[in-house]
């Protein structure tokens, strides 16, 4: 059987994990990251499968001419390219504010405070 | 005339020349980066010291493959709309990266996918498959890449007949080896990051350059493409050209579309460059920067692809060697002549070089890691022991790619790219997510959805159409399969995603649930370090 040495290093050994998992400063943190990636993550999915259905299906939707030769498809396609940029920018703000500050006071009293 | 198979008009010394300008200036930098490439997390992760930013261009580098420069320019050429679509699948899938992956695997990982799988599992049989999982991927990944190489060569530098190939092929190979060996992930990243730039700033000149020419109006552009596509010319701005003509065809092309999205977070050359930065939050900056850059450069290719079916045409594109993927080269010769031609051609080369170099050492840093040092010797390896191991495998791979590239130079660049991404949607990603986010997880269900996304995936693609039984094509005398004469396919559909990625989910489960171990503890400390950082590999600092 092999050892369960993990290769990460750095903490402390004696960090009780378990009451840092249950301590309401990371349960909070869980549900921030939780509440925002989750969701969001269902949403660009469902967002993209769409996409790709009515490319795939529905054609004639697709190719309805709005502007030129600039068509529904086209700028659903565009939108596609705004929705991630969009994404992305929502969660790097919402990390920046909501994340890192409670992941940071987390960590610093892991690694100052061994065995706490 | 020797340049009888290459592009008419290429100038094959310049493009040569070109390329090795391009080579002389990375190797210089390779060896300068490898002065202080020492330890092992020297020669994986760059020592942990590169910059979000930094990170963020490598990924893009890596990430635009050949297959993505020449082969979605050339689709929308020929094929309109429907290569739109490929570029998107790759796109929106940086947004499970970042939001799902990036982070909370920099935080608990050290080098490889195996580490982030084995963390509270039994280390042994989870490293054995996790590497088993990276070492297919890469392969099919390599072979496409090399394969590029080869009808690169037949197309740019008009070298004619198998064996001109094959000691181009070697010659890539070689050089490949030397940045690998030499460099190790400091040197591989730099040579992605310069590849990058000259592969934007090289497609953002010709996107400014088409688009003067119609006056900035993209609607002119699209005008002229239609002009210029003859009777199939109107179809080229609807979906549908190339994936809408049967049911079939169609639901493919969703179990395609499903594979791009899913397999990118799963690809693990690209998991472990997030190794390279010194924290999470450079991890996020570094997928940030690389969602802006690929995203940006898929537009570019957007204009290009109908640039070069304005332009150039379809037809003539059609009857050029190397066919689609001879769509930006020649729309290079139509604005800026031989030398445009040889720079656009050099990059493309660069790209190959750079992609290999970054699959190679991914490869050989899972099969030291994971297979010499934690399941054959048990972790009682030192770290220097464990680097020569990393260097002798990356020779092997390098060797085994080369002879791979030569056997596979007649492949579908496209198609094996899209077996790699199968792979990695379906074994690794359902894993990887249960081991982050499922309290419950455990070794069996680890175990049932690696190998099982692998067998089920391989499995359908050997039996689908990809590999036999489509029909023969009247024109060439030929069959679109990989095998000529024979049908023993059963499976419908070309992409096997839509099946096997739902069933890895689903065996992860199944096997998870029939298990009755149960590690608490262990899942405490991984989610505690996921999320906060705590206890995380930190930056070398020389």
């Amino acid at each position: 059987m092999s050892s369960t040495e993990h290769d990460v290093g750095g903490a402390e050994p004696q960090t009780d994990w378990e009451s840092v998992q249950g301590s309401p400063e990371f349960t909070d943190l869980r549900r921030r990251l939780r509440v925002f990636v989750f969701p969001m993550t269902a949403l660009f999915l469902l967002w993209y499968l769409l996409y790709v259905l009515l490319a795939d299906y529905a054609h004639g939707f697709m190719s309805t001419k709005l502007a030129g030769n600039i068509n529904v498809g086209l700028v659903f396609g565009l939108l596609q390219f705004v929705s991630t940029f969009v994404i992305t920018g929502l969660y790097v703000r919402y990390a920046n504010r909501k994340l890192d500050p409670v992941s940071d006071e987390i960590r610093a009293r892991i690694e100052g405070e061994p065995g706490k | 005339m020797t340049l009888a198979a290459g592009v008419e008009g290429s100038n094959s010394t310049l493009n040569i020349i070109i390329f090795l300008v391009f080579v002389a200036i990375t190797l210089v930098i390779v060896f300068r980066a490898s002065r202080n490439t020492k330890t092992a997390s020297d020669y994986y992760a760059a020592g942990r010291a590169f910059t979000g930013p930094q990170n963020g261009i490598a990924i893009s580098g890596d990430y635009l493959s050949a297959a993505s420069f020449l082969g979605i320019a050339g689709a929308i050429a020929v094929n309109g709309y429907d290569g739109f679509l490929y570029s998107i699948g790759f796109l929106v899938a940086w947004l499970v990266a970042l939001l799902l992956v990036a982070e909370l695997l920099r935080n608990t990982g050290k080098f490889t996918m195996g580490d982030v799988l084995a963390f509270r599992m039994k280390q042994t049989p989870v490293r054995a498959a996790a590497a088993i999982s990276t070492l297919v991927v890469s392969f099919f990944y390599l072979l496409a890449q090399m394969a590029g190489a080869g009808g690169l060569v037949n197309l740019l530098l008009g070298i004619e007949g198998e064996a001109g190939q094959d000691v181009v092929i070697a010659v890539v190979g070689v050089i490949m080896i030397v940045y690998v060996l030499i460099g190790g992930m400091k040197g591989t990243t730099w040579v992605q990051i310069i590849k990058a730039a000259l592969l934007i700033v090289g497609a953002f000149a010709m996107t400014l350059w088409v688009l003067g020419k119609y006056g900035f109006n993209l609607s002119s552009l699209f005008q002229a493409a239609v002009d210029k596509g003859g009777k199939g010319g109107a179809a080229l701005l609807d979906p549908g050209k190339q994936y809408g003509k049967t049911g079939t065809t169609k639901l493919d092309f969703l179990s395609l579309g499903i594979a791009l999205v899913l397999g990118t977070a799963g690809l693990p050359h690209v998991l472990m460059r997030f190794y390279t930065v010194p924290t999470a939050k450079d991890a996020r900056r570094s997928v940030v920067w690389a969602i802006v850059l690929i995203g940006v450069f898929y537009l570019f290719t957007l204009v290009l692809g109908y640039g070069a079916g304005a332009l150039v045409g379809p037809d003539k594109i059609s009857k050029a060697p190397g066919t689609t993927n001879a769509a930006a080269p020649l729309l290079a010769l139509e604005l800026g002549g031989p030398v445009l031609l040889g720079f656009i051609s050099a990059v493309a080369f660069a790209t190959i070089l750079a992609v290999v170099a970054g699959l190679t050492i991914t490869a050989s840093a899972s099969f030291a890691h994971d297979v010499y040092a934690s399941v054959l010797k048990k972790g009682q390896v030192s770290t220097g022991g464990e680097v020569r191991v990393a260097r002798i495998t990356a020779l092997v791979i390098g060797a085994l790619a080369i002879a791979g590239g030569i056997l596979a130079k007649s492949q579908n660049v496209a198609f094996l790219v899209a077996l790699a991404f199968a792979v990695a949607a379906s074994a690794n990603l359902p894993t990887i997510l249960y081991s982050l986010f499922w309290k419950r997880f455990n070794t069996q269900g680890a175990l049932w959805s690696i190998y099982g996304g692998l067998v089920v995936t391989i499995v359908l693609i050997v039996f689908s159409p990809a590999v036999s039984g489509k029909p023969v094509d009247a024109k060439t005398g030929k069959s679109a399969s990989m095998i000529q004469g024979v049908d023993f396919h059963w499976f419908p559909l070309d992409n096997p995603g839509l099946v096997s990625i739902p069933a890895a989910f689903l065996l992860g489960w199944l096997g998870t649930v029939l298990s009755k171990e149960r590690n608490a503890k262990k899942y405490a400390e991984m989610e505690v370090r996921a999320l906060t950082g705590a206890g995380a590999e930190k930056a070398v600092t020389h």
